[in-house]
């Protein structure tokens, strides 16, 4: 993490590498489903059709279109596009970490505690704001939020220790 | 006769004050969802599904549905100021809107592009005003082989028409029908593809596949790009208005065409965007100015802006009249209506009519509202797309997690949904199309259950979907339509032959 930099390095994982990554994910998955489909059974049972019998087809299908997809991509050797640059993917990962962090702490501090924290870290760190706009924005979001799903349309979120010591 | 009479009552229930509330309230946050990148209707519509839980079923798909309108102008907005197509059915609204603003003429190109989207909108709804309760009634004789016919014509569609390599969009929409088969077998009530894993009984919800894949992987594609927003501003007063709507009535037949190709394309379920780019492409051929299309030419902007309205309003018909919906929005109504309790399809004419005719009232009034709204407010809406994209980001983020978890009260489904984003950004980047997974997620129990039932029926047997002739000519169009790029190209080269 070098602050801003927007990618200037122009090196980056292939196009075609990530291709096929995702092409075996597709094909990793129909396996699941198919294996799956076999465990419930995928004949006929007196009344009909077993559970696994629809899924089964359509994992056939997947199964299919991955290993498709896969040989075109290893026929078609002429493109060198880049997915991305290394530089974009920082980019990425600075919304996808704190994101992870975020939607794994929900259970344990409630949603809204961790929102303030979502917000304030990714003003901070990705913004570099002072601390009042900074507190500002993110707890005014989370009393409006508040507000508008608690109070008004009576949508309860999950709650942490933090809305217990304040008797919400 | 009877229709008009439906029609005035549903007119009757939007006019009152908390619906009318509703509908302001829904247009205002629809815009800003289509002014924002990283929300768009779909998942803007998806987050905000939860706050009508406690209305009544009228009252929230007014709401709803207006957000959908609200999300359709907003698009345009950042379009044409801000050269940031909202939502990527603008994204053809650029060419020339934004040129014009660049020579100073924001104010035109705004008004003729809401103008426009209106009077697409219009277009649509009295088409469906017109035609859904004869579909619905004709749809009323279908038996499970020709349900599911008519899914597999709305899916073959998606294959044979979308851009995208169709062997994508099959593993796509596939990987979609999967995860819905995941959890409990309605049929045989027994566990499937659960592996032993309890929050998995449910199965996937497809609101969180539109949360995490439309939500959390745009913004993942925003950050990507590292938008920087330079806006031109917009100032629009009465002339400007006034004006450019006496200018309009010259380019009626480029509307009227647009109208068609944009209802054409909505129903079938190619959807909006590609509406909006066929609908420019022709204009550009059949306009005597077409050489200066790109440069800020007026015909540039009605063009795209009516096809696309006019196809975003129109796949709410199939959604309505036959329980398919036409693009990932109408998904999303059509999840919603199956919260309320209540069945889509052509049964909803009957047993529903308040509800149905309340929708489609709500069109009408709705998108009066929102051209209002929308020609008044422009400089509000602006002012949001110059709020700085890392405090923008977290709060997306914040409400996309909230409307995650508050469809079933589960923190699984928010890990669901962060799973759901990072795939979204890897498929979109590779080309996967998004719109027939979320389609087949929704519909993945229905078509499964009428083919089943239809395999039932036959002893297993595949030819009862070619039984008579409805279910054939039905499967028959799938097949021509699953065909079709293929059928196009083998047809030009046979006119190279023969001409040669």
């Amino acid at each position: 993490m070098t602050g801003q930099s927007n990618g200037a390095s122009g090196a980056g994982p292939s196009h075609r590498s990530v291709e096929i990554g995702v092409a075996l994910l597709t094909l990793v998955f129909s396996l699941i489903v198919i294996g799956g489909s076999l465990q419930v059974g995928i004949d006929w049972a007196f009344d009909g059709p077993r559970a696994g019998f629809f899924p089964f087809y359509l994992g056939l299908l997947i199964l299919m279109s991955s290993l498709v997809n896969l040989f075109q991509i290893i026929m078609d050797g002429k493109t060198q596009r880049l997915f991305a640059e290394w530089g974009q993917l920082g980019q990425v990962l600075r919304v996808v970490v704190p994101s992870t962090v975020y939607v794994v702490l929900v259970p344990y501090i409630g949603i809204y505690a961790a929102s303030i924290l979502l917000i304030a870290v990714f003003m901070k760190w990705l913004g570099r704001y002072g601390w009042t706009l900074v507190l500002a924005v993110s707890i005014g979001t989370i009393v409006i939020t508040f507000i508008v799903f608690e109070k008004w349309f009576l949508v309860p979120l999950p709650k942490g220790p933090i809305e217990e010591l304040l008797g919400l | 006769m009877e229709e008009i009479s439906n029609l005035f009552q549903g007119f009757a229930t939007v006019l009152q004050p908390f619906n009318i509330m509703v509908m302001i309230v829904g247009i205002v946050l629809g815009v800003i969802i289509g002014v924002l990148p990283g929300l768009g209707g779909a998942n803007g519509v998806a987050i905000l599904l939860p706050l009508t839980f406690s209305m009544s079923p009228t009252s929230a798909i007014i709401m709803l549905s207006c957000i959908y309108w609200g999300a359709l102008f907003g698009g345009a907005i950042t379009s044409i100021l801000f050269n940031i197509p909202g939502e990527p059915w603008s994204v053809a609204t650029t060419f020339d809107g934004h040129p014009m603003a660049q020579q100073g003429k924001a104010g035109e190109a705004l008004t003729a592009a809401f103008t426009s989207s209106f009077v697409g909108a219009l277009f649509a709804v009295i088409m469906i005003t017109l035609v859904a309760p004869l579909v619905a009634a004709f749809a009323l004789r279908f038996g499970p082989a020709e349900k599911f016919g008519v899914y597999f014509l709305a899916f073959c569609s998606f294959v044979g028409m979308s851009k995208e390599p169709p062997f994508k969009t099959v593993a796509a929409m596939m990987i979609g029908f999967a995860l819905a088969a995941v959890g409990l077998d309605q049929m045989t009530g027994q566990l499937r593809l659960t592996f032993g894993f309890t929050p998995l009984l449910t199965g996937f919800d497809f609101l969180i596949a539109v949360i995490g894949l439309f939500g959390i992987g745009e913004i993942l594609l925003t950050m990507e790009e590292g938008l920087q927003f330079k806006g031109r501003s917009a100032v629009i007063n009465p002339t400007v208005v006034f004006q450019t709507w006496k200018e309009l009535p010259r380019y009626w037949v480029t509307s009227l065409r647009s109208c068609v190709i944009g209802c054409w394309m909505g129903v079938t379920p190619a959807g909006a965007t590609p509406a909006s780019f066929m609908s420019y492409g022709i204009a550009k051929r059949m306009s005597k100015r077409g050489n200066n299309f790109g440069n800020g030419e007026i015909e540039g902007v009605i063009a795209p802006e009516t096809a696309a309205h006019a196809a975003g309003t129109s796949a709410l018909l199939p959604m309505l009249a036959l329980g398919v919906p036409g693009s990932p929005t109408a998904a999303v109504l059509l999840g919603g209506l199956l919260i309320w309790g209540l069945q889509p399809g052509p049964t909803l004419f009957i047993d529903n009519k308040d509800f149905v005719w309340g929708l489609i009232a709500s069109m009408y009034l709705g998108n009066i509202v929102g051209l209002l709204i929308v020609l008044t407010c422009v400089p509000i809406f602006a002012a949001i797309l110059r709020i700085p994209f890392s405090i923008i980001a977290p709060i997306i983020l914040v409400y996309c997690a909230i409307g995650a978890y508050s469809v079933h009260n589960s923190n699984f489904d928010v890990v669901m949904m962060m799973v759901f984003g990072v795939l979204g950004y890897f498929l979109k980047k590779c080309n996967y199309p998004l719109a027939p997974l979320v389609l087949a997620i929704v519909l993945g129990d229905r078509a499964e259950e009428s083919f089943r039932q239809s395999l039932l029926a036959s002893q297993g047997s595949l030819s009862i979907f070619w039984s008579n002739w409805l279910v054939g000519t039905i499967m028959a169009l799938g097949l021509i339509a699953l065909f079709w790029s293929a059928i196009q190209t083998t047809w030009t080269r046979l006119r190279a032959m023969v001409t040669a």
